[in-house]
């Protein structure tokens, strides 16, 4: 199988690679638009500031390249919220393949951003989710998040209820980091591979 | 829930565990993979390496340790030790750590938090800092703990999350390796000014100081080393005690 991992200038991937590497699975980090479009699996992962990370793939032409890509294509973090309509992160108009706006975490009573594990539950279709339990701890590191709507796959309690995993066609999304996540992460990364 | 986190500390010299382990069931307690990875398949929610040599030469020794770390450890794992520049934290992020853990080189020059925070993001930069009582007041100190400076400890904890800090390392000299407990007051009076995530270390001895901390000190997180390298505590026997007891534990 040929995945690619798409490069730009969001974050360090190091983690993600590892992670692909521990399944044994073969990817190149690319931004050729090519080599993304062939591939058999797409991941776009990223750790960083949304309106720079938005910048970068408009000089590149990878946000119109995301959005049409046929195959299976995982979204994490900062990818996911790339993924939705808008951030509220320095104002930024976001590819808007899932019809929703990301939001910052308010509150006066607990920490932000949300640091750690914390429980998510599958809702509705969810493929990445298949063979693990209804309730797995997963962790994640953000200040921002997508509400949860009708193409929520998993939802996660901060604050209040906010899209853990959302799922529309080919495109799957997480916002915590699978490839941190224990065996829960493998899996979600194992099924996804699967699909 | 967002869960409490329990942390094991592993301190490299040389590209080695130091200090004893009790670890007879480990080929090599010494292999810092080995034990790492020993570690995230038994309970750990996260790890920390910290390089208590940290010299130039070992430098490349602590990267390659790194990427062997981040083949096999599936949870977030933290680097520390001498890191004092961009170029240090590049080399071990690209390496492959989730985070980085800077202490004296902050405290030489604070600059550096905002530029590492700027340039990495605040989630990956954990400022740690060595904190000690001395004449009713706590004091930053660097050095291991060997040197005094004039920065109170609860200023510099506020002044770093302002620069960029993603996680504040909070260890007490007063109560680093006395196993009598953490020092809950300090921790707590740090956590309730703070919007990001604090991780106490030092004084833990018993699964009941775990408890302490994570209630009257208000940790998010609590880091240990010898007590889990010499088995005193199990990790997995310890998220169970306190999830008995009500603290939010991944399982």
């Amino acid at each position: 199988m040929n995945i690619a991992i798409i490069k730009y200038n969001a974050g360090n991937v190091a983690s993600v690679m590892y992670a692909l590497d521990r399944i044994g699975a073969k990817y190149t980090w690319t931004d050729d638009e090519k080599i993304i479009k062939s591939a058999d699996k797409v991941i776009f992962p990223g750790v960083g500031e949304a309106s720079t990370a938005m910048a970068y793939l408009k000089e590149k032409g990878l946000d119109q390249l995301i959005p049409t890509l046929k195959q299976p294509v995982l979204a994490t973090c900062i990818g996911m919220q790339l993924l939705c309509k808008h951030s509220e992160e320095n104002d930024t108009e976001c590819m808007g393949v899932f019809d929703v706006n990301i939001q910052r975490f308010q509150s006066n009573a607990v920490k932000i951003p949300h640091v750690g594990w914390n429980s998510i539950k599958a809702q509705g279709e969810n493929d990445l989710m298949k063979g693990l339990n209804e309730w797995e701890y997963v962790y994640f590191v953000h200040s921002f998040y997508a509400p949860v709507y009708q193409d929520t796959s998993a939802v996660c309690d901060y604050i209040q209820p906010f899209s853990a995993m959302l799922q529309k066609d080919n495109f799957f999304a997480a916002q915590f980091h699978a490839e941190i996540s224990g065996k829960v992460g493998q899996k979600i990364i194992q099924n996804f591979l699967d699909l | 829930m967002l869960t409490k986190r329990i942390i094991p500390c592993l301190d490299i010299k040389e590209g080695r565990t130091v200090k004893g382990t009790n670890f007879v069931d480990l080929r090599d307690a010494g292999d810092p993979v080995e034990l790492g990875a020993f570690y995230a398949e038994n309970g750990a929610d996260e790890l920390v390496f910290l390089d208590i040599t940290a010299t130039i030469d070992n430098r490349k020794t602590l990267v390659e340790l790194v990427k062997q770390v981040a083949r096999q450890v599936n949870i977030p794992f933290t680097v520390g030790g001498g890191i004092g520049s961009i170029e240090d934290v590049s080399a071990l992020l690209h390496a492959g750590a989730d985070k980085v853990s800077i202490n004296s080189s902050a405290v030489r020059r604070p600059g550096l938090v905002d530029e590492l925070a700027l340039q990495f993001g605040s989630q990956c930069i954990i400022v740690a800092i060595d904190t000690r009582f001395v004449d009713g007041i706590d004091w930053v100190h660097t050095h291991g703990g060997r040197n005094i400076t004039p920065i109170k400890t609860i200023e510099w904890a506020k002044e770093v999350e302002q620069r960029g800090a993603g996680e504040i390392l909070l260890t007490s000299m007063d109560t680093d390796g006395t196993k009598a407990g953490f020092a809950n007051q300090l921790t707590a009076e740090i956590s309730s000014n703070s919007s990001i995530p604090i991780i106490a270390s030092g004084g833990a001895g018993t699964m009941e100081d775990f408890y302490d901390v994570f209630t009257l000190g208000k940790a998010d997180a609590g880091l240990a080393a010898s007590i889990f390298h010499f088995k005193e505590i199990e990790i997995n026997a310890l998220k169970n005690y306190l999830a008995k007891k009500g603290i939010p534990m991944r399982i």
